[in-house]
């Protein structure tokens, strides 16, 4: 499992996840500093700053790779900043990935970070009758929790998923979480607090589906010759990174869409969307769900999850509940699924979310994740959808 | 004085007794879109830019459904007190596309695979207009 593709994963850095209320560059530079310290190195070493932007903190958020760098101080390094909703830290990664395999860059440092409102996310103010995503709030009253909603539903009448199900992945995720120094929420739920909670969007209950946060996370990557001349030959590498975009058409109802595409003129693609996102990654690193030990997958709700076990294809179609309640996905279980306790414990940081699941699998390739160390592990994954049709999975060894 | 009913959203359903959505279908390859395309066909092996207008389907069967117990935001217009709502995703076989809408009526009976009709209904009201949209209703 070795390719010369690889590039090595030298530093990780996180913010810890909350509602700071302060500026989103304080916490991208803490996560950023912490990253290279990690690597062993120092921001003047830095070829590249790529950065996941931020929509909601005005101009600085959507330069953020310059935002960043300036805030470390101008070093002359290049730049990028990448939007791709909640698979912009993704995008960032690999925009410095390409430079690097490209030759032109040794070592690059990838930062998202954000500060977010209260509540839902609400469309911008003002009447915009030609935006989608204005009149999705006005004509349907379809937020975002709609749509999450909508596929837990699918499983309940089409798997005979309960809500009962969904509880035991918040239960699971809270307890892999509460050591976390990085997540938001440490608290033990139990199964009852879940069914307990009020009704969000039915069948999703308020703790089935995550909240926003503030946070940061930064890696630090280089080339595995840059690696092993500063004496990391062995640094956890990259092995595969999935940036797809759905194939046409597109059948199943996305946010913050009103349809599906037709079917009419072309018929649906053999694999789904998310599917493919799964796909792409396992195929650039040469490996299959069979050999991943952790992941660490995108939780907007307890259902989603349940439907990645799926498009990750450690099991079956209408499987994810068997697979759940077996054990399979914590401590213990063949692929242990959210070690860091998830969207659940940390909330939803959009730019900063993806690298924070690259955090976390490296920590664990690494041996380095304390008490939520998943033992032995060699190779682990990432993966989410970005709103827009973003693609993010990075598959991570040693 | 009666209020003048009119579309909450211009031009995308028709507001006579049989009430439909109003897409367009690509000229060259048939893909139906709603709402309408308005540039460019998205088939990825079409390179269209001419489209017709096209009245959907009335009719069409659950895919999914959710019902909504907080108020979402501005600009959904809520009516005071709150009250709960439905959405659903509604397949329709001859477009082979999945469309949204609220339900009208009985929420109840929602479940997947239900057969739904398109219907128009109040969405919101102001001192002289009644807003409509259309809702999916279940059928018989
Ligand atoms: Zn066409």
């Amino acid at each position: 499992m070795s390719s010369d593709t690889d590039i090595a994963v030298l530093g990780v850095g996180m913010h810890p996840w909350g509602k700071w209320g302060r500026n989103f560059v304080e916490y991208g530079i803490v996560a950023a500093r912490g990253a290279i310290a990690d690597a062993g190195l120092s921001w003047a070493d830095i070829d590249f700053c790529s950065g996941a932007d931020t929509m909601r903190n005005g101009y600085p958020g959507y330069v953020s790779g310059a935002t960043f760098a300036q805030a470390l101080g101008w070093s002359g390094a290049r730049v990028a900043s990448s939007y791709a909703a909640c698979a912009s830290g993704v995008t960032a990664l690999e925009t410095a990935r390409m430079r690097i395999l490209a030759g032109k860059c040794d070592v690059a440092l990838v930062v998202g970070a954000d500060t977010t409102p209260k509540g839902f996310l609400a469309p911008n103010a003002g009447d915009r009758p030609d935006d989608p995503d204005w009149l999705r709030f006005r004509l349907l009253g379809a937020t975002n929790p709609t749509y999450f909603a909508f596929y837990a539903r699918r499983r309940m009448d089409v798997w005979g998923a309960t809500a009962e199900d969904f509880a035991r992945v918040k239960v699971k995720n809270a307890r892999h979480g509460l050591t976390n120094p990085f997540a938001r929420y440490r608290k033990e739920v139990t199964f009852e607090d879940v069914m307990a909670s009020p009704v969000v969007s039915d069948p999703l209950r308020l703790l089935d589906i995550c909240a926003t946060s503030d946070g940061a996370a930064a890696v630090v990557i280089s080339s595995m010759d840059y690696a092993r001349r500063h004496g990391r030959p062995d640094a956890v590498r990259v092995a595969g990174v999935s940036t797809v975009t759905p194939s046409f058409p597109n059948a199943i109802i996305e946010m913050p869409d009103f349809s599906t595409d037709s079917a009419v003129a072309v018929p649906v693609p053999e694999l789904g969307f998310k599917d493919s996102i799964a796909a792409a990654a396992y195929e650039e690193a040469g490996l299959g769900p069979e050999d991943l030990d952790l992941a660490e997958v995108y939780d907007l709700s307890t259902a989603l999850e349940l439907d990645w076990y799926e498009h990750l294809g450690l099991c079956k179609a209408g499987e994810a509940e068997k697979l759940l309640a077996d054990g399979a996905t914590t401590h213990g279980g063949s692929c242990v699924v959210n070690p860091s306790g998830g969207l659940a414990c940390f909330g939803e940081a959009v730019p900063a979310q993806a690298i924070a699941q690259v955090c976390e699998v490296t920590w664990h390739l690494r041996g380095q994740a304390g008490d939520r160390q998943v033992e032995g592990a060699r190779a682990g994954m990432t993966i989410n959808q970005g709103l827009f049709g973003h693609g993010s999975s990075v598959v991570l060894i040693r | 004085m009666a209020k003048t009913r009119v579309p909450a959203v211009e031009g995308w359903f028709t507001m006579g007794a049989e009430p439909a959505l109003v897409g367009n279908r690509c000229a060259a390859c048939g893909t139906v879109f709603f709402p309408r395309a308005e540039m460019f066909c998205r088939n990825p092996r079409c390179d269209s830019d001419s489209f017709d207008d096209v009245e959907l389907s009335r009719t069409g069967t659950v895919w999914s459904y959710a019902t909504n117990h907080y108020e979402p935001p501005q600009p959904y217009m809520a009516p005071d007190p709150f009250e709960p709502y439905t959405v659903a995703a509604v397949e329709l076989e001859a477009e082979r596309m999945v469309v949204l809408g609220m339900v009208d009526g009985d929420s109840t009976s929602m479940a997947v695979g239900r057969r739904v009709e398109l219907v128009l209904a109040t969405l919101f009201e102001d001192d002289e207009h009644e807003y409509v949209v259309w809702k999916w209703r279940p059928a018989e």
